[in-house]
């Protein structure tokens, strides 16, 4: 028997720790100052920020390579065609996308959802047949399923949301149904930050013939998006909540779905053939891609998942992590403050309410000491009313944040007591 | 402004933890619903006129220190006059908070508490919402005295 021997590593593993101070530096934004303090942008829920990257790949388009894709035989429409088709090359290979065909850019998860709800949903629903969401939607995986609800005859059913935050996973059961078509929901809560347990949802809901959709805005610039692993059978997102521009974002659908589905909106790029009489589509992707599609802002949106796939994940989630942890433990410790689903498994957002005191109102002291947040409905009226509140305050953490940032939250916390009391 | 304090005067303060003429109206002879949907504030305005005077006037409901304080200040202020004077202080009040002019003399000297709503944009609403309410009760259909 030998004594066991501690062996110091002989050198130090790469840096366990995400070095944010860097990541900071790549974006200009975060040095501004607010009612002279220093800004904390803690609202990357409602977009995030932009690094010089993605601003220099737009800009150097537009300076250099625009010309309008997939139309001109010269060379600056096939150089400005690569580098658009390009970045569907990237979106496929950031979701693990079996074919990058499969990819649908579109002007964000609203147009996305819009897309898929009256493409797939009028093509597959009929009267009596039920969609299911959840009291945790966004307003635009609400809106556009009523739309289509209505002219379908199909009927919305929604699973609760508990007080601990949480998907009713009981009540699932009971809401799927035989006549479950389709099942629509959030990967995170814009509100409470909660992370749905995706595959076991997909699994319940494919085993009575349902298809998933699911709305990714709020996930994929703080959790690994596999939509093979997911299980889903739509994945929607934008470009500009993870870091890319505004204007953009995409649809991963199932090849066999989308080859299914009619056009959405109709115009150039997306016909193989027009005659007065009689119009043949493109094949997928092109058919969903009508119009001349804001170019810039797609390789602006490459620039972006060049740049997170340039940070090292783990390290990034860790880094994420541990201010969500932070901030939540330096909020209960605050008198009379309401957090909600502080003991769900949550990404990026700590939504709370100071009683007594409207979020709005809070919104507004913090904004005075730089603290930029979000208080309101956040588009989610139907869970406001689940948990009896006009609104809340959002703070919304990206991978730049800081616990420094954290703590002039805190401070502007302390301060609208002592002016509301 | 960098100082909450200056947008959050006392008098605001006041009127938003105890607001004036906070109740059910008895005999209204208008009542009409201001909300706001961007925040969520939503207050019920009830009035009686009396001829071309505000008989009584009261509200109820919830939402920001600034938009509840500002019902509360405005009730007090129009309660026994005229459509007219209430139609001068309504613009005035405007031109105030959106930065077109100093509180003049058609305004009451305590809404001049609202002036620094000016450097906040977002919250110009939540100051005119009692307001707009008002005139649309003025101005709009009478309802059957007391169905409140």
């Amino acid at each position: 028997m030998t004594t066991p021997t501690l062996h110091p590593p002989a050198e130090p593993a790469a840096t366990p720790i995400f070095d944010v101070a860097r990541a900071r530096r790549d974006f200009p934004v975060l040095q501004e100052r607010v009612h002279g303090k220093a800004l904390a942008y803690l609202d990357n829920g409602a977009s995030s920020q932009r690094p010089r990257v993605v601003v220099e790949a737009e800009a150097d388009y537009a300076l250099r390579e625009h010309a309008n894709v997939h139309r001109g035989v010269h060379t600056l429409s096939q150089r400005a065609t690569a580098r658009y088709d390009s970045v569907r090359e990237s979106l496929g290979a950031f979701l693990n996308a079996p074919d990058a065909n499969e990819v649908i850019v579109t002007a964000g998860t609203t147009a996305g959802l819009n897309l898929v709800a009256a493409s797939h949903g009028r093509r597959v629903l009929k009267p009596g047949d039920e969609i299911l969401l959840t009291e945790m939607e966004h307003h635009s995986n609400i809106v556009p399923w009523q739309l289509t609800a209505q002219a379908t005859g199909a009927v919305i059913r929604v699973i609760p949301v508990t007080e601990a935050g949480t998907l009713d996973l009981v009540a699932l059961e009971h809401l799927l149904t035989p006549r479950t078509r389709i099942v629509a929901l959030t990967h995170v809560s814009n509100v409470l930050g909660t992370v749905n347990p995706l595959r076991h949802i997909a699994d319940r809901a494919h085993a009575v013939g349902a298809v998933v959709v699911v709305d990714g805005a709020q996930a994929t610039a703080h959790l690994p998006v596999d939509v093979q692993a997911l299980g889903c059978d739509f994945y929607v997102a934008s470009a500009h909540k993870m870091y890319g521009p505004t204007g953009v974002g995409f649809v991963w659908g199932r090849r066999a779905l989308l080859d299914a589905m009619p056009p959405w909106q109709g115009g150039g790029g997306m016909i193989q053939s027009v005659t007065f009489e009689e119009t043949t589509y493109a094949p997928v992707p092109a058919r969903f891609e009508a119009g001349t599609p804001p170019i810039a802002q797609v390789v602006g949106f490459g620039a972006a998942l060049e740049y997170l796939g340039g940070l090292d994940r783990g390290q990034v989630d860790a880094h994420e992590a541990d201010l969500l942890a932070y901030a939540t433990e330096q909020l209960l410790h605050l008198p009379r403050v309401r957090v909600f689903a502080a003991t769900a498994k949550r990404v990026s957002v700590l939504s709370f309410t100071l009683d007594g005191i409207h979020p709005h109102d809070v919104g507004t002291v913090l904004d005075l000491h730089g603290v930029a947040v979000r208080a309101s409905h956040h588009c989610a009226q139907p869970l406001m009313r689940r948990l009896g509140v006009p609104g809340t305050v959002r703070a919304s953490f990206g991978l730049y944040n800081t616990r420094n940032e954290v703590d002039a939250l805190i401070e502007g916390l302390r301060e609208v007591r002592q002016v509301f009391g | 402004m960098t100082d909450a304090s200056e947008l959050y005067q006392s008098l605001i303060l006041d009127h938003n933890r105890a607001p004036r003429n906070f109740r059910v109206l008895e005999h209204a002879d208008r009542r009409v619903e201001g909300y706001n949907p961007l925040c969520g504030d939503h207050f019920t305005l009830q009035l009686r006129l009396d001829g071309d005077r505000i008989g009584d006037v009261a509200f109820q409901g919830s939402g920001c220190a600034i938009s509840k304080a500002s019902v509360s200040l405005m009730t007090m202020a129009v309660k026994g006059k005229t459509i007219e004077e209430v139609d001068r202080m309504f613009d005035s009040f405007h031109r105030m908070i959106v930065g077109q002019g100093g509180p003049d003399a058609d305004l009451p000297p305590k809404l001049a508490v609202f002036a620094g709503v000016r450097e906040f944009p977002s919250r110009v609403k939540c100051a005119s919402l009692a307001w707009h309410a008002l005139k649309s009760a003025i101005h709009g259909e009478a309802v059957e005295p007391g169905a409140g």
